[in-house]
């Protein structure tokens, strides 16, 4: 077990050797100068020569990419071309949004979409299911900012039960704060759930078609025992593989939903850092969240022996 | 095909041909747009600000007078030729590589960490990162996203290949002294077209997805050209007063990736029934 723990986390390094390298040889790697790029239209030679000294584009480029690597490996992420703040205090002063809204998500989502992907199994080919998996195609195909603007002009314009944009942190009120978040989670989660119904409801149609649950019905246990003493319990390994490869989705919906939505998180920032071509905020983001999503992976494989002790490491 | 094995295929395929007739449509409105009763979907009549939809403006105008029954037509164009152009070079570029690694075991570790380090980004975010350096086209948006998708292709092809090299056919054509080019060109890749067609419908509706998630965010193809994700980034500010300015475009959206997506699950059930059963 703990040289598998070992193991596993030495696979991590390479794996974010490689992101490091991508956004930092992306730098080098397009056509023309980046300095004056990033800087703009109407920058001056001064502004160029600014921005080269900091991304230390003067030197040679292994140089520069040891260096970099260096600076994160002690938490300096650089400093933002237009603020000149470090990279790392301003995505910190943004996480908190973001993170709620991904947490919230994440755990409505599972609330969600188990019990319907399960109750889909269980009346397998009957109106219910036909019904569940017909909304899961659907809602794999509208994307979440869409379902974004289609709730808050539902719920928030027409019936006015929820405010429409904005975000209220929770020091400032618990509820109002939920309130804010109640339409950005499901219009972020509408994907992630789809996701996680069907996957739920294939595990469980295989379970369910499975020897030891005709041994079990033949030896007399009711509907109820078979679902939840014997089959549900199969199917966590395949449902939390996928709730871990889907923080991806939660991720990219994240950027998307908070400008829908108007929530000052992470996302804004990054649209914010698009349009001022604010290189290093980008760069700081995508390591940021990189690091999040192979982490919440490796969590996911160490998960899978206590949810089925029959995995040998 | 006679009309009567159509109408059979049909009847037995129905998502497979909802689908495919609806994305025809679309293919023939991204075609033809010039000809279906629109105008320049960039000239601008100021006159004519933020009417709401009529029989003027079936869609009614935008902020600078535009025609947004024109620009969601015409936006058909960007979105497709961006989803067939992704799916088309992710599958060429993928195939390859996933060949050449199923089948090279020495490069097969340093490619695959490579994949697994280019999966662990985010697509949005690889593409903001691409953008944000380069100049806005729909050229560098077609290059970061297939540079994102790529890593999926490789997977799927890799891991069929790995089975496939350890078949009794292979190993017989290797015995009467076949060329390694030859096994697998005539006879791994064959089998892995029909899982590869699946896929590359997939990824062309998630490179429709990623593009209008893209422009609507501002990293895009450029704010002149008229595409659904830049017509919904112009209705931001006005969507509260003026729906219908994000609700064309979003419906267009919606529409073709359903379709796609309907295409995708059709032949993959076809592919494989025993799967079909349970998805």
């Amino acid at each position: 077990m703990l040289s598998y723990i070992l193991r596993r986390l030495l696979l991590t390094v390479p794996v974010m050797l490689v992101v490091a390298l991508f956004v930092f040889g992306l730098l080098s790697l397009t056509p023309g100068d980046p300095a004056i790029l990033l800087a703009g239209e109407d920058a001056t030679p001064q502004d160029i020569a600014r921005i080269r000294a900091t991304l230390g584009l003067d030197q040679p480029f292994l140089l520069r990419f040891g260096n970099w690597l260096w600076q994160i490996m002690h938490g300096d992420l650089g400093n933002s071309l237009f603020t000149g703040l470090p990279v790392r205090d301003m995505i910190a002063q943004r996480l908190a949004p973001t993170f709620t809204l991904m947490i919230m998500t994440l755990i409505v989502s599972v609330c969600i979409a188990v019990p319907l992907g399960a109750l889909a199994a269980w009346r397998h080919n009957k109106i219910f299911d036909r019904l569940v998996m017909m909304i899961a195609v659907l809602s794999f195909s509208v994307p979440s900012f869409v379902v974004g603007y289609l709730l808050a002009y539902t719920f928030g314009l027409q019936m006015r039960w929820l405010p429409v944009q904005g975000y209220v942190p929770f020091s400032q009120g618990f509820w109002a704060s939920i309130q804010t978040l109640i339409l950005p989670t499901l219009a972020l989660g509408s994907v992630y759930i789809a996701l996680i119904t069907r996957i739920s409801r294939a595990t469980l149609l295989e379970t369910l078609s499975q020897d030891y649950i005709r041994t079990a019905r033949a030896k007399g246990v009711d509907d109820k025992g078979v679902l939840f003493h014997h089959a549900l319990k199969n199917v966590a390994v395949p449902i939390i593989t996928v709730v871990g490869s889907g923080v991806a989705l939660l991720i990219s919906g994240a950027v998307v939903t908070e400008t829908v939505f108007s929530i000052p998180g992470v996302g804004r920032l990054t649209v914010d850092a698009i349009l001022r071509r604010d290189y290093p905020i980008i760069q700081g983001v995508i390591l940021m969240f990189s690091f999040l999503y192979v982490l919440v992976n490796l969590t996911v494989d160490l998960l899978y022996r206590v949810f089925d002790p029959r995995i040998k490491y | 095909m006679s009309a009567k094995q159509l109408s059979r295929f049909i009847l037995k395929n129905p998502t497979i041909a909802l689908g495919g007739f609806i994305l025809g449509l679309l293919l023939l409105t991204a075609i033809f747009a010039p000809w279906l009763g629109t105008v320049d979907p960039t000239s601008l009549s100021p006159v004519y600000r933020t009417r709401p939809p009529s029989e003027k403006f079936w869609f009614g105008t935008d902020l600078l007078g535009r025609d947004v029954y024109s620009r969601v037509i015409f936006g058909s164009r960007i979105s497709l030729t961006v989803g067939i152009s992704v799916a088309l070079l992710s599958a060429i570029i993928g195939t390859i590589i996933g060949l050449a690694t199923g089948f090279i075991r020495s490069v097969d570790a340093v490619v695959m960490r490579v994949m697994d380090g280019l999966m662990s980004i985010p697509t949005i975010l690889l593409a903001i990162a691409l953008i944000a350096l380069t100049r806005a086209s729909m050229q560098n948006v077609i290059i970061a996203i297939t540079i994102a998708e790529v890593p999926r292709v490789v997977r799927l092809i890799r891991s069929l290949t790995l089975t496939l090299r350890e078949q009794a056919y292979v190993e017989a054509a290797r015995a009467i002294g076949a060329s390694p080019l030859r096994i697998v060109f005539q006879h791994i890749f064959p089998n892995t077209i029909a899982a590869l067609t699946v896929q590359t419908t997939y990824i062309c509706g998630l490179a429709i997805l990623a593009e209008a998630s893209l422009s609507f965010i501002g990293a895009g193809v450029p704010p002149s050209t008229p595409s659904w994700g830049n017509i919904m980034a112009e209705g931001r500010a006005l969507w509260q007063v003026k729906p219908y300015l994000i609700g064309f475009p979003a419906l267009f959206l919606s529409i073709t990736i359903l379709s796609i997506n309907m295409l995708g699950d059709g032949l993959r059930d076809l592919i494989n029934p025993r799967f079909a059963k349970k998805l």
